[in-house]
């Protein structure tokens, strides 16, 4: 069995991972983030390389500009197929005249689809999905940083970049041609294609995704039969993302694409339209990285509530859904794209979900995080939602009556506590007769919520005390079950036993 | 009150259901982790009437209260009136399995194979079957994942006719258009083969198994691999080569290393369900390749299985195997650029000796052996030393010492702490095999820098681990070699080190038994009832408490009583508390 060329076991480009700490680590042994940062500052070559069974040496070829217009295509093929050729980007010093050809002609590819009329002719679409699958197509390696934050590490930037970045501008520039024929692309394009195409978003290095994005935005534009499939798989990919493994570094990309697509569907909205904002958007809000692609799925989210204002309801109820818990930092986000939908919320919308709005809300303001509570009340500064509280004042002022009254006089940050006061006259100045009355049954209501509390404890002390009482009776009635069978058991083996005893 | 007798009018399923619909999603979640005390204050019949149908039709909560409701549920029989009943609980959990949140539906699938036991065969075909068909045909993924988890439970028990349905609709959700879907019936795979008659674990299972093993997705055909086990443990030995070993092949080079790395995390189970003959013939050079691996993620998987790969080998041909086949390998690895892969194989390389026995030890592991303890990553250098008793078994640890102690002064200098604390743990287990005279050389002054290191926790294991020096070596050796080292430190100038002077006292005065405890130990401790540190001086009063014990009575009242009268008036609140607890607990009072 032959084994398959590999990595030589050290190239002198990996550094050998040293553990000289600095002195300053010494203080106590906890990696600092610093230094973890440092150390994966190196890039990363993926497992294709291993799959080149023997490595081809590169002939350079005549220049297409030279070339007479007979021998034109010809040679565009060759240079396609010479770009076939992989090499090892980890070992920086390996074949350098074999990188540089390839890279040469990558570049005169790239400037021929660019610039010269009628290059594209249909033998040169197989030849030419066929060199840019080669060379994009690969299995992510795996993350150098297993918990990679992307906010805080640096991300692991592919090896062999200055020559896939010229495949990706090739691939770009092939698309956005005039002589580009989507029926003919359409028959190499195919939905394998696409799939692999979706697997790379996961790639950490940004600079791969900014391509991704915007050649899958153009194949998307182009090739009509494949729209569905995309969105499809899409949506696939976020299932993944949201219910299994919390990992694709694409995401925000991907939910880019989505925001020019929503823009562009239909009216009535299609059901699968709405399933998709319904189980995938909304529930993408539960995310951990939320932060990375909250941007762009709030931008989403809008854009759904201004093609088709009855979602409204949806968002609002699933956002309240999955309000966040414990994390403070999400709450904000949650807070800010609320204040995005509420910036464009029918009237008529913004009444149907008032109740369970307002009540998140008036939680938000007794937040003893400050910047949660502080988030919430600035709802009161933005003009257009606070015509919309004043048409229904009689609905949300008792809903934020308690809290307001009750955070106003014991939240320990005076910035909150001056805004709550704020809030507070704005709603005396609007209803004051409401007001007054809130304020008088302020006392009363306090009392009646504790004796509800003093009835519940009662309520459950009682049933808790039948429990006991039924289990035990319960388990008396079984104890006398058991011996009976017992008993029973008893009389019936005893002939057995000394049947057998006999033998 | 009225509840004396248990009457089940006294509350009205309305205040009942109040209390599930409370708008405190923290009461609503206490209601429901209570369910079982209210179906018990309604009864069995009004649990399966009124409670049950109410749960069924109300499930739109929080998917903390639905998982806690998932749970309680598969409780649930003995309180609907037991098995004969237990077919009611099934819409609720019904509906909790298809919704979106996992944690929720793996709760739910949980809870239904539990319950799916207490049907009468009857019953299952009637109510549970129909059931999993349905979920199995939802418009959604998450109803069709469920599905998955429950065919393996009513397989066994249904009719023929309806296994014939289960089987298609299993082969169904095999290539279902979604891969989340695929990737449950991947997991599944082995569980539901398992119960399935030969016949059709050779016509059906085989091919969804090399269906999913070369599905598009890596994520569903890594999973195949799991399931890889379970099949071939169920194949005779004649059909594993044409209907195993292809897909087997296949997925140990597979272009996805995640495949990969499955292949070598599951080597031992494959290498057992496939025998030796397979093993000989495919295993070994399939393995050779993942310990070649261009990805470390697979190389290090693969280090981990060698010594369990190794001693799983046919014996006849064993030491052929590892000598012309994973030796060079194993060379290989360790001088690999990944500390990940060193540190697996440094784990376990050292249960290669007693395999090879004691003459391939020294001429081919040792040297090995040596390379790693010289490592430049401490995690390797720290392998290799907690492993140190295989070794020993086979060729003596003598063998080693030349090259240990600078490993073991280097470790327990390392920068990062929990490398210290990882060596101080060895401490005992190296004393024990290298002797006390060794010990007292090279160790015995490591162990005591330990007492002053600037970590607290490393000062607290050194302190345990003098303690089981002194159990190894004897009261005689402490007394001579490292008690007056501890008691010189009650003079140190930093009140850290005082402390652990006390620390340490109170770790060895059983083990030193009486009479250095009270010769030697005791006069520095009631010395130290006069630091003018105050924490220094609770920690004289707790100190106290603790060596009573094992003083005579005579002295505590002489020497120790008047110390903690002392100390019982000092002005610290916190001296005299815990002087008074020792008060008390010694009984002086």
């Amino acid at each position: 069995m032959e084994t398959p060329t590999k990595l030589p076991p050290s190239s002198p480009s990996s550094p050998t991972t040293g553990f000289s700490v600095p002195s300053a680590e010494k203080v106590d042994g906890f990696p600092r983030r610093s230094m973890r940062r440092a150390r994966q500052r190196r890039s990363h070559s993926s497992s294709q390389f291993r799959y080149q069974s023997s490595q081809v040496e590169l002939t350079p070829l005549p220049l297409i500009k030279d070339a007479p217009v007979a021998e034109l295509h010809d040679l565009f093929c060759k240079k396609l197929q010479q770009c076939c050729v992989l090499f090892d980007f980890l070992d920086c010093v390996a074949d350098l005249k074999g990188k540089e050809i390839k890279r040469a002609a990558l570049n005169e590819l790239v400037e021929s689809v660019a610039t010269s009329r009628g290059v594209l002719i249909e033998p040169l679409y197989p030849e030419a999905i066929k060199m840019i699958s080669v060379n994009i197509f690969r299995t992510l390696p795996p993350s150098e940083n297993p918990d990679f934050d992307p906010e805080e590490d640096e991300p692991t930037l592919e090896a062999s970049w200055p020559h896939l970045q010229l495949v990706y501008e090739f691939f770009l520039r092939f698309l956005e041609s005039p002589d580009f024929q989507p029926s003919m692309a359409k028959r190499y394009v195919d939905q394998k294609f696409v799939l692999q195409l979706l697997e790379l978003f996961d790639s950490e290095d940004p600079r791969e995704r900014e391509y991704l994005k915007t050649i899958l935005h153009r194949v998307y534009g182009k090739l009509l039969g494949l729209r569905a499939y995309i969105r499809k798989q899409i949506n696939n990919i976020f299932l993944r993302f949201i219910y299994e493994t919390e990992h694709f570094n694409g995401v925000a990309e991907l939910l880019e694409i989505l925001g020019s697509i929503i823009n562009g569907f239909a009216l009535p909205l299609k059901s699968e339209h709405k399933q998709f904002l319904v189980r995938v958007l909304i529930p993408l809000h539960t995310a951990k990285s939320l932060s990375i692609f909250h941007a762009q799925l709030a931008y989403c989210v809008v854009q759904f509530m201004e093609k088709d204002a009855t979602v409204t309801e949806y968002i609002i109820r699933g956002l309240l859904k999955y309000w966040p818990k414990t994390c403070t930092q999400k709450e904000v986000m949650f807070l800010g794209e609320i204040e995005e939908i509420l910036d464009v919320i029918e009237p008529s919308q913004f009444i149907r979900v008032q109740e369970p709005l307002f009540k998140q809300i008036a939680a938000c303001i007794s937040s003893p995080h400050f910047q949660v509570a502080e988030r919430a009340l600035y709802f009161w500064n933005n003009e257009y939602i606070l015509s919309l509280i004043e048409e229904n004042c009689q609905v949300i002022l008792p809903l934020v009556f308690g809290t307001l009254y009750r955070v106003s006089k014991e939240h320990w940050n005076q910035t909150i506590v001056s805004l709550i006061y704020n809030v507070l006259k704005t709603f005396m100045e609007m209803n004051s007769k409401l007001f007054d009355d809130l304020t008088a049954s302020y006392k009363v209501e306090k009392q009646k919520e504790l004796k509800r509390e003093r009835e519940r404890a009662e309520l459950w002390r009682g049933l808790e005390e039948q429990q006991e009482r039924r289990l035990q009776s319960l388990g008396e009635a079984s104890r006398n079950q058991k011996n009976l069978q017992e008993r029973e058991k008893n009389s019936k083996n005893e002939p057995e036993n000394s049947a057998a005893n006999t033998t | 009150m009225a509840g004396a007798d248990g009457d089940d009018s006294l509350y009205p399923i309305a205040v009942l259901i109040d209390e599930l619909r409370n708008e405190d999603v923290q009461l609503r979640l206490n209601s429901i982790k209570k369910l079982s005390t209210i179906a018990l204050a309604l009864g069995v019949e009004r649990t399966r009437t009124e409670l049950l149908p109410f749960l069924t039709d109300t499930i739109y909560d929080e998917d903390e209260v639905l998982l806690a409701l998932a749970e309680q549920l598969g409780n649930f029989t003995m309180l609907v009136g037991g098995p004969e009943y237990v077919h009611c609980l099934l819409p609720p959990l019904e509906s909790l399995a298809t919704v979106e949140e996992t944690v929720v539906r793996d709760k739910a699938v949980e809870s239904l194979r539990k319950i799916s036991h207490e049907h009468s065969p009857v019953d299952l075909e009637v109510h549970f079957e129909p059931l999993v068909k349905r979920l199995a045909s939802g418009d959604w993924f998450t109803s069709r994942t469920s599905a998955c988890g429950l065919f393996s439970v009513c397989y066994p028990r249904v009719s023929s006719t309806v296994k014939a349905e289960i089987r298609q609709h299993f082969r169904n959700l095999c290539s279902d258009d979604t891969p989340m879907v695929r990737r449950a019936a991947a997991s599944k795979l082995g569980e539901f083969a398992k119960v399935l008659e030969l016949e059709y674990v050779k016509s059906d299972i085989i091919s969804l198994f090399t269906a999913l093993a070369s599905d598009e997705q890596d994520s569903v055909r890594l999973l195949a691999v799991e399931a890889c086990v379970s099949i071939a443990t169920l194949l005779p030995q004649e059909d594993l080569e044409t209907l195993v070993m292809p897909t087997l092949r296949q997925a140990a080079e597979d272009k996805s290393w995640r495949v990969r790395y499955m292949v070598a995390d599951k080597f031992s189970e494959l290498q057992k369900a496939v025998g030796p003959e397979i093993t000989k013939n495919d295993l070994v050079p399939a393995f050779q390749n993942l310990l070649k691996d261009c990805e470390a993620e697979v190389r290090a998987a693969a280090a981990n299985k060698v010594k369990e790969f190794c001693e799983n080998l046919p014996e006849d041909s064993r030491e052929t195997i590892i000598m012309t086949h994973i030796l060079p390998c194993v060379k290989e690895l360790v001088s690999d650029t990944n500390q990940h892969v060193k540190s697996a194989l440094a784990s376990v390389i050292m249960g290669l000796s007693t395999i090879l026995g004691k003459d391939n030890t020294i001429e081919h592991l040792l040297p090995l052996f040596l390379a790693q303890l010289k490592d430049e990553c401490p995690e390797v250098r720290l392998n290799i030393i907690s492993n140190l008793d295989c070794v020993n078994e086979v060729i003596g640890i003598r063998q080693l010492s030349q090259s240990l102690l600078p490993a073991i002064v280097e470790l327990a200098e390392d920068a990062k702490w929990r490398v210290r604390l990882a060596i101080i743990e060895y401490m005992p287990l190296l004393a024990g095999q290298l002797g006390v005279e060794f010990f007292d050389e090279k160790l015995n002054s490591l162990c005591m820098a330990w007492l002053v290191d600037h970590v607290y926790a490393i000062r607290e294991a050194a302190t345990c681990n003098l303690t089981k020096l002194v159990e190894k070596f004897g009261a005689e050796w402490a007394q001579n070699t490292i008690v007056p080292k501890v008691l010189g430190m009650a003079n140190d100038p930093n009140y850290l080190h005082r402390m652990t002077t006390l620390f340490c006292i109170n770790a060895l005065s059983e083990a030193c038994g009486q009479e250095i405890t009270t010769k030697h130990m005791l006069p520095v401790v009631l010395k130290m009832s006069n630091d003018q540190v105050a924490n220094v001086r609770f920690n004289v009063a707790k100190s106290l408490q603790k060596i009573g014990p094992v003083l005579d009575s005579n002295c505590l009242q002489a020497e120790v009583k008047p110390v903690l009268e002392k100390l019982a008036a000092d002005q610290d609140i916190d001296v005299k508390y815990f002087a008074q607890e020792a008060v008390s607990v010694l009984a002086l009072a």
